[in-house]
């Protein structure tokens, strides 16, 4: 751990330790700490070390050229942070997306939640000492990414979801890939579960650390999975459908605990639940076109839209304001992990130092992200 | 939609931009924007704070701040929006009050508008720069007249 001590100088008792920016686990992301003893009696996080400037970025490049650099907040959800843009620029732009290429907006949406979370629990596991569950996170994840390589035709960066529908169509027979995968892994998130979930050591470390109450999650603005694990099923799939949504069958995964444990919780079953989007959208897909011609400079009417999406973290908006010129005269990126950001301030007060980082990685924070 | 016209016959004042499916735009005085925020929230039910933007219109001599706010405990309103907007002269120290006490999300939502368009929110707890470097020398960075580097 990296740390710098000062001491104090009002009250001997009190120290002050900073935690990060080159925390292994941390990553880019600085917390100052004052403690006493082992107790934290005041966190203040201090994100900015990977602040890129995307929002004045995106004012000097047009609606196309946007789409690659708009995704590297969150390259392990590229196509989550890519819906909500493409779906706000498609809403000003007046778009009709053929169908075909909304089912891959899904499929290729649900692929990157999937392997978001596998990430989110890799890291919470070797956060509380549970290094099996990296190694099989990590490994299990790497599936995924096969998929969406396949389908996008690059890794992680998939860059697939544009304005005007998805980049190309999926390769032809990759369904039997798809469901292969899916069905081994619908088996294998049980074992998740016997392994992990219902391991008594991992219980322990991790059921009624970092309690948010359902009061605190909506008062604080908190999102996703957060808000989810404490008690409030909202997610913006089922409370504001967008694309083709409303014709999948799926539950929104809530528990009422609020704790670090019920957080990882919601994020295994949203896999579960995900699993069964790929199902339907694999069965289902239309066929037909996948883009509109647009051309490389599309000229967007001039006016405002807010268009929301449920990405891996959370709830991913965008506000975006066009005076008719081909680029955008400001873009407002709302990311889940800024949005989180109150939660962390507020949960690791009080808590021992053992038990922040369950508590910090349990809230799905990305710094990159939140950094924008 | 009705939950416009109510916010209008309440506030005179407040001006309705638009209504669009989902999404209603109010722009107020920013001396009357704490009464109607604890309108939207405390009688209209919308208690979750979305996301906090600010606009730099440069040639009306204007800034925008705008309040992204939604709905979780209303069932049946959860896919509204409602965008509380204000709009401040752009002089040399904007001024507008911070709402941190009506939505306690809003704080570093409202901390980062500080810093990338220099509006100051009065009354807020801790009203520090966020993201920028430490030794940020500069005019704030989204204003339309900061050009960024090689531009």
């Amino acid at each position: 751990m990296s740390t710098a001590f000062e001491y104090s100088p009002d009250a001997d008792r009190i120290m002050s330790v900073s935690l990060g920016p080159q925390h292994p686990g941390a990553g880019h992301f600085r917390i100052r700490l004052w403690l006493d003893g082992d107790l934290v009696v005041r966190a203040d996080p201090d994100p900015g070390y990977v602040h890129r400037g995307e929002e004045k970025m995106s004012e000097y490049r047009n609606y196309i050229q946007n789409v690659p650099h708009l995704e590297r907040p969150v390259i392990l959800d590229s196509s989550g942070i890519l819906f909500a843009y493409s779906l706000a620029v498609d809403q000003l732009m007046n778009n009709k997306i053929p169908p075909r290429a909304e089912y891959l907006r899904v499929i290729m949406a649900e692929l990157n939640r999937i392997i978001s979370h596998e990430y989110y629990l890799g890291i919470l596991g070797l956060f509380v000492g549970q290094t099996t569950m990296i190694t099989w996170m990590m490994g299990d994840r790497d599936l995924f990414i096969d998929l969406g390589a396949r389908i996008a035709g690059a890794r992680v960066t998939f860059a697939y979801i544009i304005p005007g529908g998805v980049r190309n169509d999926m390769p032809q027979g990759i369904e039997v890939q798809a469901f292969e995968t899916l069905d081994w892994f619908d088996k294998r998130m049980d074992e998740y579960e016997k392994m992990f979930f219902r391991n008594p050591l991992w219980e322990e470390r991790s059921r009624g650390v970092g309690v948010l109450t359902r009061e605190d999650a909506i008062k604080l603005g908190t999102t996703g999975t957060v808000l989810r694990a404490s008690g409030v099923a909202h997610d913006i799939r089922k409370a504001e459908p967008y694309s083709v949504y409303p014709e999948f069958d799926f539950a929104v995964a809530s528990l009422k605990e609020g704790d670090t444990w019920a957080r990882a919780y919601v994020a295994l079953e949203e896999m579960r639940e995900s699993v069964k989007i790929l199902r339907q959208a694999f069965k289902n897909i239309p066929p037909g076109p996948v883009r509109l011609k647009l051309g490389p400079q599309p000229r967007v009417p001039a006016g405002e839209v807010y268009a929301r999406t449920e990405a891996a973290h959370g709830e991913m908006s965008y506000f975006i304001v066009s005076d008719g010129s081909p680029k955008p005269y400001r873009l407002k990126l709302g990311v889940p992990s800024f949005k989180n950001l109150p939660a962390i301030r507020h949960l690791l007060k009080g808590l021992h130092i053992a038990d922040i980082p369950p508590v910090y990685w349990g809230l799905n924070y990305w710094p990159v992200e939140a950094d924008h | 939609m009705d939950m416009a016209d109510e916010i209008a016959g309440r506030f005179p004042s407040a001006k309705i931009d638009y209504v669009r499916p989902r999404r209603i735009k109010v722009t107020v005085p920013t001396d009357k924007i704490k009464v109607v925020a604890l309108y939207i929230r405390d009688v209209l039910g919308f208690d979750h704070l979305n996301v906090v933007g600010g606009t730099d219109y440069i040639q009306q001599k204007e800034f925008e701040v705008i309040y992204f706010v939604g709905s979780i405990s209303i069932p049946g309103q959860q896919d509204l929006v409602v965008q509380l907007a204000e709009r401040v002269k752009r002089d040399d120290s904007p001024k507008v009050p911070s709402l941190t006490d009506v939505w306690g999300g809003a704080e570093y939502h409202e901390r980062e508008t500080f810093e990338m368009l220099g509006i100051v929110f009065e009354g807020h707890p801790d009203l520090r720069r966020l993201l920028l470097p430490e030794d940020w020398n500069d005019i704030p960075p989204l204003r339309k007249d900061y050009i960024s580097p090689g531009r």
